[in-house]
């Protein structure tokens, strides 16, 4: 039998609870309490989603022509640097 | 943590995004790998040996090797990998297209004219990052230096106690037509703009860039406690900037997603 946990301490803990940087003792009360609270699992799942989402390299994106612009901007530096 | 029991909702996100030494691929066609810290100093051969990977490819090493003896080329080759970490690096943190291809610019220049100070000890993505986001940084603190009536931002800067999620809109699923979007990418744009400058270096850096939590705190110079309780409010902030829409409601120009919540 865990002990109980109240959704602010999970509120509290949800962001090391999906790095899982929490003790298993913890983590078991956590998820004891996810299966009978729909607002903390609403919680747990957008969180999830959030990182999912921005860990997406596919959600930024190069400007159109960054590289060129980049190399241009660097062979003026090497070609300035290499007149002195 | 280490072999910790995973229940099935777990597995999802940290299969996807481990938790130890994860190698981020933040472009999978480049097959390189960007991330790789805490190599001992002075280990340029097992670093170059996790960096000739990439089959044909010259090492890191080797590559630097020649820039310094003024091969230009080499330098390009260097580069070339990482400027889309580069470019997220500066993006996230300006949030703002012209200034942050202008900062990563920079960096590259920076990164250029110092090559001769990199010591090997991290990768070259590694440090150039960590040059672009300083870049970012310096250009934000410069800006908010500027807005001299940017108190809001101050404000929120203060406020340290717990942040409570303010709806409860179940976002069970990520809408798989709303990847890849204009809308999903103006979304996390103005959700990203929506944290202080002290949460979004945070949240950038461990959850954009798959820094670790122990990384993200030597880059920022802060603690590893600290990290951790940036990244709670950051994250939970996203959350809410991001859950109400994501039912589909910004997709749809619909706005009456569910709102629930327990007071």
């Amino acid at each position: 039998m865990v002990m109980e946990i109240s959704c602010e301490e999970v509120w509290r803990e949800v962001s090391n609870y999906l790095d899982d940087e929490i003790t298993p003792e913890l983590r078991a009360r956590m998820r004891e309490h996810f299966k009978g609270c729909k607002h903390c699992t609403a919680v747990l799942d957008g969180t999830r989603n959030v990182v999912q989402l921005v860990g997406d390299a596919k959600s930024f994106e190069l400007p159109a022509g960054f590289s060129d612009r980049l190399y241009q901007k660097l062979d003026r530096k090497l070609s300035k640097d290499s007149q002195l | 943590m280490h072999g910790a029991q995973l229940s099935p909702e777990d597995t999802k996100a940290s299969t996807k995004r481990g938790n130890v030494k994860r190698v981020a691929q933040l472009d999978p066609t480049q097959g390189h790998e960007i991330l790789e810290m805490g190599a001992p100093p002075g280990s340029l051969a097992t670093t170059s040996a996790v960096l000739t990977k990439r089959q044909g490819a010259a090492s890191e090493a080797e590559l630097i090797e020649r820039v310094l003896r003024g091969d230009d080329e080499a330098f390009r080759e260097l580069v070339h990998p990482c400027e889309h970490a580069v470019f997220m690096a500066t993006q996230v943190i300006l949030n703002n297209e012209a200034d942050a291809e202008d900062a990563a610019q920079e960096a590259v220049l920076k990164a250029f004219t110092n090559l001769a100070k990199f010591r090997g000890d991290s990768k070259f993505s590694t440090w150039l990052i960590r040059i672009a986001t300083n870049e970012a940084l310096m250009r934000l603190r410069k800006q908010r230096h500027q807005k001299l009536h940017d108190s809001f931002d101050e404000q929120r800067e203060g406020e340290e106690g717990d942040y409570v999620p303010r709806d409860f809109a179940d976002w069970r699923e990520i809408p798989s037509e709303a990847l890849q979007t204009e809308e999903l990418r103006q979304a996390l744009s103005q959700a990203l703009a929506s944290l202080t400058p002290k949460h979004r270096e945070v949240f950038v850096l461990r959850d954009v860039q798959h820094f670790t939590i122990e990384e993200t705190a030597k880059l920022l110079g802060i603690g590893k406690s600290a990290v951790k309780t940036r990244l709670l409010r950051a994250r939970l902030q996203m959350r809410d900037a991001l859950a109400p829409g994501m039912d589909g409601s910004w997709s749809t120009g619909r706005r009456d997603y569910e709102q629930v919540r327990p007071w």
